[in-house]
């Protein structure tokens, strides 16, 4: 910077001062833009937070990329047949103008043509989709078991009814019922490989609330480490156990004494399996217990089948059907 | 500065239309545009499907906001063919015809700040606060460097320009109040302060016009009587002097700053028909000044 003293010749004098000016008034301007910059950074990277039940339309791409490919347009508000879409307004929680969808107010139709990303001119909803299946909205994700029917051991089935990739995307699984002892749950369970996030069964869900919830799918989703096998995948690859059955040893199972458990072995309790059951000699271990699918047990007691109630359980006895379980006001 | 009322002296001279033409076809085409754009979402008309960022007319003319679409560029992404094309035509309208004649012809916060600046002339609010006209491009340089370091279309968070033309096609929301600060901010705060001085969206389209052919000129500036009212009414009025009080210093009669939006209220408020639409090849000495040989006759519009 040039001095402003007599030892300068006059034209750098006068230059100075002016000079100085202008570098003043750019870093002023610097600093305030810079400032006004700063705080829109800001606001971008909590633009970037889409609230849970906010649903982009299919194809969008990564939340991050979509917004600085979507020029909220409103393209494909327009195209869509069914008004799932809308802009954001300022006011909601997801950047302004961009385009969302609450399923459970209007889910997505899964429209075969895609009209949406059809029409997007920008490709933030990516035009490399063009089998709705394959979009992924969301996950699906049975959030509430306290209030899912199905769970509470009711048939409701109506997520199940509605999916449009039905018995893909969700299946019913049965489990026995333990609190009636005589009935199945039908559990609806989702599978990420199938599950579009369309949100049709958080709209059917009958509760007040939907039990049954479309989340972006880092929320939905856990994430078995890196080094984890499914045995019984690594199976089916090989076509083999991975392992040496023949070395196997089967360890003693303890049971509360006095107490048998047909093809176990516990000499702790004087209780040895019998011959021909699992754990009377060294061998392979059985895939499954006796009636799962296991080797058949020639010594178990009769009626033990796996058709039939074990003894002290409701049902055990012939005769009438008790309207509640022991204990809760029923007769044995 | 007289007590009389800008354009006072107009009227007399050319009657109640004469001196309001350019901005009537202004209010005309800017409504004209925003009705095309509700005819779809009010009568079930499709004519224009979309906004400002981007619009699909007929099924077949796409146009992008080309400042939009540089944001966007800028984050790392480039549009569909569509998208381009829609880019590629308006970039080459607005060359042509000025940059700025978006925000004059087009813009719907230009209504908003126009009216906040006739009101600010019926009150006679004086003072301002102080802000460089180049603010505006620092904010349009911050704007695509925030784009590039946020990944995310920066400006497009806070536009009032797309908010309010987004609000009134697609549900306003909150955005009237945003559009509401921008007029009390131009009313009350800044003369002329949004469009003049911060919105980066006027700089982008006024560097867009800066070679554009089609410029206000000022052919019959010997007959100028510094009534003042061109200035007065003029959203950026330092644009006028260069060519309207060249003849001292040679420069020619056309106004070339790029910060010109083509408005064409200084041809109305003038009672002696000083300026014209015209070509900025245009550019010789009208006839009667020092050195000017030959009659500059700017094309009628």
């Amino acid at each position: 910077m040039a001095r402003h003293d007599e030892t300068l010749p006059p034209a750098v004098r006068k230059a100075a001062p002016a000079r100085r000016q202008f570098i003043f008034d750019a870093a002023r301007m610097a600093c305030g833009v810079g400032m006004l910059g700063l705080g829109l950074g800001l606001y971008a990277k909590q633009a970037k937070a889409l609230p849970a039940l906010a649903l982009r339309p299919p194809g969008a791409l990564a939340e991050g990329d979509f917004l600085g490919a979507c020029i909220r347009c409103g393209l494909c508000v327009r195209d869509c047949p069914y008004d799932t879409l809308s802009l954001a307004k300022p006011e909601a929680p997801v950047a302004t103008g961009t385009p969302y969808f609450t399923a459970r107010s209007i889910p997505c139709e899964m429209c075969e043509d895609i009209p949406c990303v059809k029409a997007c001119p920008t490709g933030a909803l990516d035009h490399g989709l063009t089998d709705i299946n394959r979009a992924r909205m969301g996950l699906a994700a049975l959030i509430d078991h306290e209030t899912c029917l199905n769970f509470l051991g009711l048939r409701c089935d109506v997520c199940y009814r509605v999916c449009p990739v039905i018995d893909k995307a969700i299946t019913l699984e049965l489990v026995p019922n333990t609190r009636t002892g005589r009935h199945a749950m039908f559990l609806p369970t989702v599978h990420s490989e199938h599950c579009t996030g369309c949100g049709k069964c958080e709209k059917a869900c009958v509760t007040e609330e939907a039990a049954i919830k479309v989340l972006p799918i880092a929320l939905a989703k856990g994430a078995l480490g890196q080094h984890y096998r499914l045995g019984w995948e690594e199976q089916k690859k090989s076509g083999g156990s991975l392992i040496d059955e023949k070395s196997m040893v089967d360890l003693p199972d303890r049971l509360p004494e006095g107490t048998t458990l047909p093809g176990h072995y516990d000499p702790a309790s004087g209780m040895t399996a019998p011959p021909g059951m699992p754990g009377s000699a060294p061998g392979p271990v059985p895939s499954a217990p006796p009636g799962l699918g296991g080797p058949a047990v020639p010594s178990a007691p009769p009626g033990l089948g796996s058709e039939a109630v074990p003894p002290g359980m409701p049902g055990a006895v012939a005769g009438k059907v008790p309207s509640h379980p022991p204990g809760l006001g029923g007769g044995r | 500065m007289s007590d009389k009322r800008i354009g006072a002296d107009a009227r007399a001279a050319k009657g109640w239309f004469g001196a309001h033409k350019w901005l009537l076809l202004r209010r005309g085409t800017q409504l004209a545009i925003l009705g095309l754009f509700l005819l779809g979402p009010l009568a079930g008309v499709w004519i224009v499907k979309g906004n400002l960022a981007y619009s699909y007319t007929f099924g077949v003319l796409p146009l992008t906001d080309p400042y939009v679409a540089l944001q966007s560029l800028f984050t790392g992404h480039l549009p569909e063919t569509l998208g381009l094309v829609g880019v590629a035509i308006v970039v080459a309208f607005y060359v042509l015809v000025g940059g700025r004649v978006y925000c004059s012809w087009v813009c719907p916060v230009n209504i908003v700040t126009d009216s906040a600046g006739w009101l600010r002339r019926r009150l006679g609010i004086k003072g301002s606060v102080h802000l460089a006209r180049t603010t505006r491009y620092w904010m349009l340089a911050m704007t695509l460097v925030g784009s590039a370091l946020s990944g995310v279309i920066l400006w497009e968070l806070v536009n009032p320009v797309s908010m309010l033309h987004r609000g009134l096609i697609f549900g306003i929301g909150f955005a009237w109040t945003i559009v509401l600060a921008v007029f009390l901010f131009d009313l009350f705060v800044m003369s002329r302060g949004w469009c003049g001085r911060l919105c980066p969206v006027g700089a982008f389209y006024g560097l867009l016009g800066r070679v554009s052919p089609l410029r206000v000129s000022a052919p019959a500036r010997a007959a100028c009587n510094d009534c003042m009212d061109c200035f007065e009414v003029c959203p950026e009025p330092q644009v006028i002097r260069p060519a309207l009080k060249g003849a001292a210093t040679g420069a020619g009669p056309v106004i070339l700053a790029a910060a010109c939006t083509n408005c064409g209220r200084c041809i109305d408020v003038c009672a002696k028909d000083v300026f014209r639409f015209g070509s900025r090849f245009n550019n010789a000495l009208p006839v009667g000044e020092a050195g000017g040989d030959r009659a500059a006759t700017p094309g009628q519009f």
